[in-house]
Order: C-alpha cells, then sequence, then structure tokens
C-alpha cells in the first residue's frame, strides 16, 4: 500500500474504527479488513467500546433515542484523530444527520461538528484522505461494484472504491446497469415494506447477473446482505462480499450468506 | 379536502400494483424515458447547477414574503382588468368557479392540465351543477375518459398502454367508424385531436392551472408540449386561472431562470414546446383572447406550512424529477400513494394537506436513497422533510406499535453496552449456530417481512468486539 503523507495530518493517525453493528454482529472479518487496511496505510486503529449508530431511531422517527446514541457515539470517539467506518450509510449519518440533531444545543452541536468533520468512510479516507493509490492484494476475478446511495449522495463515494479495486492484481471490474440505483434495503424499509422492498432488489439482482460478474461488491453491509439474501433465494449463482474484504486480501471467509462448503465455489 | 384519498391503504395499493402486469410494463417507460433525458440536458448546460442554487433562492425569497407578493399581483392582474379570487380551501375555490361559470351561462368547460384542479375535484362538482367539463391534455382526456386520477404530474397516464386507450377511445368515440384503425399511437392522437378540436370551439369556459404568477406584471403562465392550453384559454369568452398560492414569483426575470430548469428537469426539454404567458382579458388591440379573465388563488393548508420545516416543500415547480427517479414509484407507479401528488414530492405535501394519520404511509414508504433530492431542481431536500414526517408521527404515537416496540427493546440495548455486548454475543452465537450449514436462513421468525422476498445471511457467531478484544487487549476499553 502507498500512501502520500499530507503535511496537516499526523505521521501515524489514531484512528477510531466504527465498525457499525451490522459488521460487529454479523460479519467481523469486513471490520478486520478495515484494520488491515488502515494500518498498512500508517494508521493506529482502535475500536473503543461502541454499539449503533443511531441511524434505524433516527428514520424512525425516534429523535430521543438518536440524541442519547449520538452522544454515547461523539464520547467514544472524540479523542482521535479519525474516525473511520466501513459503511457509507453510518458515516453518513455522523457526518451529514449529527451536526442537525443538536441544532438547539450549541455545546453539543459543537461536538457533533467536530465528529463530523473527521469522520470518514473508509475508501473515501484511504483515497481522498491518505492519498492512498493502490492496495496490496490480489483477487482472481470479475467483480462488479453497487454504488449504496448514501455513501454516494451524502458522501460522494463513487470513484475511490473503484479507484483502489483497479490496483488489485488479477482484479477486473466490469460495471452493472444502474449501479448507482438503490437496492431496496433502506434500513427498516425491508421489513415495513417488504413487498416494495422485494420488488426493488429484483431490479438490482436482475442488472448484477446481467453484469456477468461472478462477484458483487459494496461499501455497506446492510444492502449486502439485502442483494445476497435475494440472489441467492433467487438461485442466482454471484458471490457477495463486502469491498473492504476485497482490497485487504482478505476472502478466507465464505462470501456473505454462503456456508462454509461453498468456499471458492 | 376533497378527492377521495386511498393513502391508508397504501401498503394494500401497492400490492396490487406489484402484481399488475399490464402497469409493470409502463412503468418500465419511466425508468427508460425520463431519466437519461434529464442527464443529457443538464449536462448540456454548464451552468445548470449553478441554475437550480438560482431557482431554490428566487423560490425561498418569495416565500418569504409571500404576503407583499401576493397583494402586487392580485394589483396588478386587476389593473389588467381581471379578477382575484382568493381561495381558503377547496370547497371555497369549487364555490368560486363554479359561480363564474353559472354566471357566464356555460354548459360546458374545456380544461389545460391543472394538478390543482385535481386537488379539489372541480371536474365532478361541475358534472354534479350540470357542466360539463373536457380535458384537453391529451393524458388526461385518457384518464378523464377511465375515471382515474394521473398517476403521475406531468404524464399523467404514463401508467397506461396503447392498447388501453384504443378500448377507451372505442367505447367513448362511437359516433366514429367502429372498424377504424387504431393500432399506431398517431391514430389515436390524430383521433384524439379531432374530437377536441369540436370541444375547444363549443366550450363556454377555459380553466388553466398556471406554473408560475408573476406578481411584477399580474401574468400568468402555463407550459405545454401539445398547444392544448392555448386553445383552452384564448377561444373560450371567459378564463380561469386556478393556482396555488406558491406559484409567485417577483419578476418576468426571475420566470425565466426558472423556466431554464423547469423542462430539462422535467422531460429533458430545453423548453416545453409551448410556454404561454396571459395577462388579464382580451384588449382591443389583441387578435384574440377572452373577454373576462379570472384567476382564483388557492391556499387549502398551505399557508401553515409557511415558517414551519414543510416551507421547502413549497419550493416544488411541478416537474417530476423526483418521481422519475424514485425507485418506490418506479415499482408500484403514482395511484398507490392514493391522493393527488405521488412520488417523494407527494409523501411530502400529501400529510401536510390532508393529515398525516392519513397518509402517514407516504413518508414512511421511501428507501431514503437520496436520488429526488439529487435531481431536484430548486433542491427540496425531500428524504429530510420525510424524515420530518416520521418524526411528527412518533411524537403524535401514530408509528405502528410493532414498530415501536421494537425500536424500544433495541434503543434499550443500544443505550446500554455491556448488556449489548452481552446479548448480541448470545444471538448471534445462536444464530451462527443455527444457520451454520447453509450460510443463510430462508425463514426466521422475527423478521418474516425480509424472509419473504430474500434469504438472512447467517453471522459469523463471534461478533467484532468480541475477537478484538480477544487479539487485541493491549487496546482501549
Amino acid at each position: 500500500m502507498s500512501a502520500t503523507p499530507s503535511p496537516s495530518r499526523p505521521a501515524k493517525p489514531r484512528v477510531g474504527l466504527f465498525v457499525t453493528c451490522l459488521v460487529d454482529l454479523m460479519r467481523p472479518s469486513v471490520g478486520f479488513a478495515a484494520v488491515k487496511l488502515l494500518e498498512d496505510a500508517g494508521c493506529i486503529v482502535e475500536a473503543p467500546v461502541q454499539t449503533c449508530c443511531g441511524q434505524p431511531a433516527y428514520n424512525s422517527g425516534d429523535r430521543g433515542t438518536t440524541r442519547d446514541l449520538a452522544m454515547r457515539l461523539i464520547e467514544a470517539f472524540q479523542g482521535y484523530d479519525y474516525v473511520v467506518a466501513p459503511s457509507g450509510s453510518c458515516a453518513g449519518m455522523i457526518k451529514a444527520h449529527y451536526p442537525e440533531l443538536f441544532e438547539e444545543d450549541p455545546n453539543w452541536r459543537a461536538k457533533a461538528d467536530a465528529l463530523a468533520g473527521k469522520t470518514h468512510e473508509l475508501t473515501s479516507f484511504l483515497v481522498d484522505v491518505l492519498g492512498v493509490t493502490k492496495v496490496d492484494a490480489s483477487y482472481d476475478g470479475t467483480v462488479t461494484y453497487h454504488d449504496s446511495c448514501s455513501g454516494l449522495r451524502e458522501l460522494k463515494v463513487k470513484t475511490q472504491p473503484r479507484k483502489l479495486l483497479a490496483s488489485v492484481q488479477g482484479l477486473t471490474l466490469v460495471e452493472m446497469q444502474d449501479s448507482d440505483v438503490c437496492c431496496g434495503f433502506g434500513g427498516t424499509f425491508a421489513v415495513k415494506y417488504s413487498d416494495i422492498s422485494g420488488a426493488i432488489v429484483e431490479a438490482k439482482a436482475k442488472n448484477i447477473e446481467e453484469s456477468r460478474a461472478p462477484t458483487v461488491l459494496a461499501g455497506d453491509l446492510g444492502c449486502l446482505m439485502n442483494m445476497a439474501g435475494k440472489l441467492s433465494r433467487d438461485g442466482r449463482q454471484v458471490q457477495v462480499r463486502h469491498v473492504a474484504e476485497v482490497l485487504a486480501g482478505m476472502t478466507d471467509e465464505p462470501p456473505i450468506g454462503a456456508a462454509k462448503e461453498t468456499r471458492g465455489a | 379536502m376533497t378527492v377521495h384519498s386511498t393513502s391508508p391503504q397504501f401498503k394494500q395499493n401497492a400490492a396490487r400494483a406489484l402484481n399488475d402486469d399490464q402497469l409493470q410494463k409502463a412503468l418500465g417507460n419511466v425508468k427508460q424515458g425520463f431519466i437519461d433525458k434529464r442527464q443529457m440536458a443538464a449536462d448540456k448546460l454548464p451552468e445548470f447547477e449553478a441554475l437550480r442554487d438560482s431557482a431554490r433562492d428566487i423560490k425561498n425569497h418569495t416565500l418569504e414574503h409571500l404576503d407583499l407578493y401576493l397583494e402586487a399581483y392580485e394589483g396588478k392582474v386587476k389593473a389588467s382588468g381581471g379578477h382575484v379570487h382568493f381561495a381558503r380551501d377547496a370547497q371555497e375555490a369549487r364555490d368560486i368557479i363554479l359561480n363564474i361559470c353559472r354566471d357566464t351561462g356555460a354548459k360546458t368547460v374545456t380544461k389545460g392540465k391543472s394538478m390543482i384542479s385535481e386537488e379539489i375535484g372541480i371536474n365532478h362538482h361541475l358534472e354534479a351543477h350540470g357542466i360539463t367539463p373536457v380535458e384537453t391534455d391529451l393524458g388526461e382526456y385518457i384518464i378523464q375518459l377511465r375515471g382515474e386520477l394521473p398517476s403521475h404530474i406531468i404524464a399523467p397516464a404514463v401508467h397506461l398502454n396503447a392498447t388501453q386507450v384504443e378500448e377507451d377511445f372505442r367505447r367513448v368515440h362511437t359516433h366514429l367508424d367502429a372498424k377504424r384503425d387504431l393500432s399506431e399511437p398517431v391514430q389515436l392522437l390524430t383521433e384524439a385531436r379531432a374530437v377536441l378540436r369540436e370541444r375547444f370551439l363549443a366550450a363556454d369556459v377555459g380553466i388553466t392551472g398556471a406554473n408560475f404568477l408573476v406578481a411584477e406584471t399580474g401574468t400568468s403562465i402555463i407550459v405545454t408540449n401539445e398547444g392544448n392550453g392555448d386553445l383552452t384559454q384564448i377561444l373560450p369568452k371567459t378564463h380561469i386561472v386556478l393556482a396555488s398560492i406558491e406559484k409567485l414569483v417577483p419578476t418576468l426575470e426571475d420566470v425565466s431562470q426558472l423556466l431554464r430548469v423547469l423542462a430539462r428537469s422535467a422531460t429533458g426539454q430545453e423548453l416545453s414546446v409551448y410556454t404561454t404567458f396571459s395577462t388579464g382579458p382580451r384588449r382591443s388591440t389583441d387578435a384574440d383572447g377572452p373577454e373576462n379573465y379570472h384567476v382564483v388563488i388557492l391556499d387549502n393548508g398551505r399557508s401553515s406550512m409557511l415558517g414551519t420545516a414543510f416551507e421547502e416543500m413549497l419550493r416544488c415547480i411541478r416537474c417530476g424529477a423526483c418521481m422519475n427517479h424514485c425507485p418506490v414509484y418506479h415499482a408500484v407507479g403514482g395511484h398507490a400513494y392514493g391522493w393527488v401528488y405521488p412520488g417523494p414530492m407527494g409523501a411530502v405535501l400529501t400529510p401536510s394537506l390532508i393529515g398525516v394519520d392519513k397518509a402517514g404511509h407516504l413518508p414512511n414508504a421511501s428507501t431514503f436513497c437520496g436520488r429526488c433530492e439529487s435531481v431536484c431542481p430548486v433542491r427540496i431536500p425531500l428524504p429530510k422533510l420525510m424524515r420530518h414526517w416520521r418524526e411528527r408521527e412518533f411524537e403524535r404515537h401514530l408509528t405502528p406499535a410493532t414498530v415501536r416496540s421494537g425500536l424500544q427493546l433495541w434503543g434499550f440495548f443500544a443505550k446500554r453496552p455491556a448488556l449489548y455486548r452481552f446479548a448480541t454475543r448470545a444471538a448471534m452465537g445462536a444464530l451462527a449456530l443455527a444457520g451454520r450449514q447453509r450460510g443463510r436462513f430462508s425463514w426466521l421468525p422475527m423478521a418474516k417481512g425480509w424472509t419473504k422476498y430474500r434469504d438472512f445471511p447467517a453471522p459469523h457467531g463471534e461478533t467484532f468486539q468480541q475477537r478484538w478484544k480477544r487479539e487485541r487487549k493491549g487496546a482501549r476499553p
């Protein structure tokens, strides 16, 4: 991994990894892939005790619970040079939405602003902040990349993962149709409006299959679980992984939703 | 509120729409048609993003001083010989229009496309009082024949296919040769044109909407692609403009800026085919025009949005870009939303106008993908406003009990990290064990909504925080 140092940034930045609750509970390997990428880029990585950014409450209209959780997270992460999450959605929550939670509380607003200013989605942190241009990984095969909505539209994450993927040895990226269109996950939407969510992810699964790439990657585990669940339900033979796993060269775990036995299939 | 709303049955509406093969075929056209054309039009104009900022600022400024601009506009319309009527709600607007029609002894009324006329249900009201309204926009004409509401604010019949239109024309145009060929869309168009031409000539009153009302000059402006608006407002003796309060714009210069983003955002055109300016009734030197010119300005709940978070919604210029780019709209179409305004703009506006107790589903039925906001020509933060509605619902305990209790349970653990780690460790361990063999679940007791359409990937078992603690003892707790 090569990174360009910038004068405004500490030589060995201390990064607080906000692993996100889905990665914590469902697929810790994504968190460890993020750790490897950050350490390879010269960061000191720590993972303070954490739960959730509060997005499920926020998007359900429960501002009180959201604020409680935001305050906990702000305190847990305030001592780091940077906060990085392997998720555009959770990083976007902190960056774009935490400040507006505390519009009437100048003290907490200042803390929220400070945290928002140093929080980044993983691939954009590597590329935009650390200046990483290549990763030390190889992946034998063709992949397609789904742009998760929050990362794409709130944080402008689009070229960064593609840049890094281009440096993975043996990997070919093909674009699917409508890679920037929602997969239908939407957090609790997937359960509350499952009929509609099911129809949206069906269109996504079709686009993934038509790209003919045997592997689909994305930067958000919620979207990945949604796509993986639909692809396997429909019997479509596509492997689903978080982009960090491929960038870190950590693809030992079976793909999302696949059994140990099918490894490497 | 007058038009019957099925918004409370949104879920049933959506389920029906998803199983309607014909509708699904028609919705494919929305995905195909509008998006690329808008993008090409935006790409061709280097200042497009700056124009969006400017459009937002113009509308914000107008809304901040709406009282002044309404008054100025009224003065200018009167000075040009026209009449202005303010209607607090739909009932008042209907009564005003009916009275004007009666005063002119009207038997038939032609109509240009107007969403406000849908909102107040004017067609039913006129029919109930013996006056025949005739929609002259082709799409509106078709849905009038079918007794439907528009399913899209600029493409009202976008939910239909040509064969359905052919059936409707054969059913209604019984004076024409039953054996005529209507297999080509152009033949449908020609037939509609011929039928409507008679209607234009016979009409006593023409009702149009307005895209903009200009305070500086007292001018109302409509944009159309069919020219039907011009024939509607020029041929009859009386022209009624029906518009809502937020259509006000200070000057013609402002309008010229807004027009540059409107058609591009809507259809990808640089300008609509017709942009028609009307100021007062016909003057002695005019070649044509109506003898009487009335403007009905409707509030219907909008003024109560001023000064609230929802004021931003009043910037909307009704281009339809938000629904053209919405994955939910693409999936279920406009009728599922259950009232006049569909898609993301409808999901914000409808609760304001008919109440969030009735329209509560609409702002919830969004993935918050943000594509609507990214294309809105006046930069309305639609997801944020939908979230505000969810907050209002939560405060008023309108959020479904299952969602509320689920949130409470989750919140309880999420606020207690130690308990959270303990509970999640146990839960993930159990789930991993159960799902070890297949790596996924095709059914889970608490997640039926999820597993109805997709599998649920099994977790690894050990959580990140467990493993991190185990492997990195040196790290901070």
